[in-house]
């Protein structure tokens, strides 16, 4: 027998109850007195999916065939289900859960707890059951729960067991019919005519000859490895969905707030403290709001380097809160630190005043935070004489390492000669200042077919050039550029106003790659 | 970086210390005013943060790191409104690591108010941050700025290589309201191999039109 103590949640209406509460919130819920159905097309027209209680009294049942129903029952409302929306929020109301413990998982139609270690937290673990129960129809769900040592049982217990049941010797399942053992149809229907009605019937058989009757490795149509899971004789693991954190702290509220930020400092500076005792920092940091009604909000930052600086990190959440639903308020608020790196004591200098890195890397993370990580850059340098590919975003925490500008090739010594002198190193060539996102194209004066630019209008104005430079000839880089890019001829010129603009012709006369050379503006001189 | 420039009673010059300066554009799509501020820049205190709205992005393009020297350490940052780049500016100014906060603006936006600008010159006295407002197609309306400047490109100096090529880039800088300075029009001449930024009275006209590189063709009188 293992320790652990899971908890089955099952949620037989939450269809109908999910549609109900969407109806009730757009002011037109149905009398509790009609008969609702809600239908999903089938094979052969439509199928019924849930049924509410006034039509369960009637004598609907789900699964039936919609026409069927209708001629039992006339007053009938059809609506359609929303197969797609129920999974959704499903899988929404599994991290729901994860406010009463950290492990949940969704499961059919319903969730698994692992409550292992978490139900003195509530009292024991009926005060629990009561606790989730009530917490699931003040957001509107009926759930029917029950906890048990194994994943198996309590599923078991909570669909065919009584009212919250506490089971801790799995003995309590062999009352139980067969259909607790999450079969499909078929081995239901094969036990059942081998006259096996219950659980412990099952259990009672030498596992010799169910072995050799059953040998599937689906569990599902293998009851003997159904029955072992229950039993806990074979292990089956809770797959949790999302990212599990190892600090956590929270704040659980008597009453609902609806706004969260007064709460963020002390939750920080619990948060820090935890990760100082292990001298751990976070580089994400996640913050869940509970809602009452069974929805939640989470929001997540990140940092450029570990921290546990409760200052800064609620700081990171500055603005984040604003745009939040808070629907009837928030009643439990938590906050994680995700992605945990080692981090010693950093020595504080005797005079005062921070690290200069620090003090960097908090303010990226502030900014990155605020307006997202892609809007900061910190080019570097890249070997390229195309212009847009000379620098690179960059990595923002490190300062850029200047690369050595591209050298001419050495020229070419013959024998005999004496050795050419040594070139001086190359003066910079004159780069704008301001290079435009996008060259825009200009209509230019220039004597063809090469000849250097006299007059050019750009956003409709004219510009007569007084001084020019060029051109300074830029082939494409083949090993890059699609097969008939056509090369630049660069000209540096000045208008009389005194402007100094970098303008581009692309291609020349008759170069086989398109018909007369194009101009345009790139960027712009100081 | 050297400046010469006439030294106030404080005794402060153009670059150092913590001020709130502003910088006019006079044409619309122009890095005059850009190369300006560029130069005044104190070199290898830490990356300048250049924060540029979405339209000065459109219209002037981003800051290219080639044509600014590899020496220089420079985060920029595109966001979309003018207001971002208020917050993130005053955002900046808190950290004392940064060498710099070149804000550019353009037009008139509501926000970038009195008060704005006189937190920004707050922060950036209290952090001893240097911070710059470019602004372009903008009217001069109150402010806090220490400095306001109006930025004209001027006529380049003679290229000592090719008499038709530009040289080096002159400006008109103009100094129309400072709070501890006389105000007055310079001609500013950058040399890029030097990396100094000089400062001539426009006052003598004549003397300049000697050195101009343009025949026939003089900086106009303020």
């Amino acid at each position: 027998m293992t320790g652990r103590r899971i908890v089955s949640v099952w949620l037989p209406q939450f269809a109908m109850e999910r549609w109900q509460k969407a109806m009730a919130r757009l002011g037109n819920a149905p009398s509790e007195d009609l008969p609702v159905v809600l239908a999903i097309q089938g094979p052969h027209g439509p199928v019924i999916h849930a049924v509410n209680r006034a039509a369960r009294m009637a004598g609907v049942q789900s699964g039936a065939r919609v026409v069927d129903m209708n001629a039992l029952c006339p007053t009938l409302k059809v609506e359609y289900a929303d197969p797609g929306g129920d999974q959704a929020s499903l899988e929404k109301l599994v991290f729901w859960a994860r406010r009463w413990c950290p492990w949940t998982a969704q499961d059919g139609d319903g969730l698994l707890l692992d409550i292992s270690g978490s139900q003195h937290l509530w009292g024991g673990e009926a005060q629990m059951l009561a606790e989730i129960e009530g917490q699931l129809s003040l957001a509107g769900y009926s759930a029917r729960l029950a906890v048990a040592p194994t994943p198996g049982a309590a599923w078991a217990l909570a669909r065919y067991g009584t009212v919250r049941q506490v089971c801790h010797d799995t003995a309590d399942l062999r009352p139980l019919p067969m259909a607790a053992l999450r079969l499909e149809a078929e081995t239901l229907l094969l036990l059942h005519r081998l006259g096996l009605k219950t659980i412990g019937a099952l259990a009672d058989l030498p596992r010799l000859s169910l072995t050799r009757r059953f040998s599937r490795t689906n569990p599902a149509a293998n009851p003997l490895l159904r029955l072992d899971q229950a039993m806990g004789r074979l292990t089956e693991s809770l797959s949790c969905p999302g990212e599990p954190a190892d600090f956590r702290s929270m704040v659980r509220l008597p009453e609902p707030i609806f706004d969260p930020t007064h709460f963020l400092p002390g939750l920080c500076q619990d948060l820090c403290n935890l990760l100082a005792v292990q001298n751990k920092g976070c580089r994400r940091l996640r913050l869940t709001l509970y809602r009452t009604d069974g929805d939640w909000f989470s929001e997540v930052v990140a940092t450029s380097t570990a921290t546990r600086d409760d200052r800064h990190l609620a700081k990171l959440f500055e603005g984040k809160l604003d745009q939040i639903e808070a629907g009837f308020g928030f009643d439990l608020i938590t906050l994680e630190a995700l992605a945990v790196e080692p981090l010693a004591p950093a020595q504080a200098r005797l005079e005062g005043g921070e690290e200069d890195t620090l003090a960097l890397a908090q303010l990226i993370d502030r900014l990155s935070s605020r307006f997202g990580a892609r809007s900061i850059t910190r080019p570097a340098p890249r070997q390229s004489h195309v212009p847009e590919r000379a620098q690179t975003r960059g990595d923002v925490l490190t300062a850029p390492a200047p690369v050595k500008a591209l050298a001419a090739p050495a020229p070419l010594r013959i024998a005999g000669t004496p050795p050419a002198p040594v070139p001086k190193p190359p003066v910079p060539t004159d780069r704008p200042i301001r290079l435009l996102d996008h060259a825009e194209e200009i209509g230019v004066l220039y004597a063809v077919p090469e000849g250097p630019p006299a007059q050019f209008v750009w956003r409709r104005q004219t510009h007569r050039v007084t001084r020019y430079e060029g051109p300074e000839r830029i082939a494409p880089e083949w090993w890059h550029d699609r097969p008939g890019t056509r090369l630049r001829d660069y000209f540096k010129v000045e208008d009389e106003a005194g402007r100094r603009f970098w303008l581009y012709r692309e291609g020349v006369q008759e170069d086989g790659r398109g018909g007369d050379p194009r101009w345009f503006l790139h960027g712009i001189f100081a | 970086m050297q400046i010469m420039v006439h030294q106030s009673k404080s005794g402060r010059t153009a670059a150092s210390g913590g001020i709130l300066s502003e910088a006019f554009a006079a044409a619309g799509a122009d890095a005059a005013a850009a190369g300006f501020v560029l130069a005044q820049l104190p070199r290898g205190r830490g990356p300048v943060l250049w924060l540029q709205d979405r339209l000065t992005r459109k219209e002037v393009g981003a800051p290219y790191l080639p044509g600014l020297g590899t020496a220089r350490d420079i985060l920029i940052m595109a966001l979309t409104r003018p207001v971002d780049v208020l917050i993130a500016a005053e955002d900046g100014l808190r950290c004392k690591a940064l060498g710099a906060v070149v804000a550019e603006v353009w037009g008139d936006p509501a926000v970038l108010d009195f008060t704005v600008t006189k937190r920004l010159a707050l922060r950036s006295e209290v952090g001893n941050v240097p911070c710059w407002l470019i602004r372009y197609a903008a009217s001069p309306d109150l402010s806090a700025a220490r400095d306001r400047w109006r930025v004209t490109a001027l006529a380049s100096t003679l290229n000592p290589d090719d008499a038709m090529a530009p040289g080096s880039p002159r400006w008109r800088a103009e100094l129309f309201r400072s709070r501890d300075r006389q105000p007055g029009s310079w001609v500013a001449g950058h040399d890029r191999a030097g990396d100094t930024l000089d400062l001539v009275a426009a006052a003598s006209d004549e003397a300049l039109a000697e050195s101009d590189g343009t025949t026939g063709r003089r900086p106009q009188r303020s």
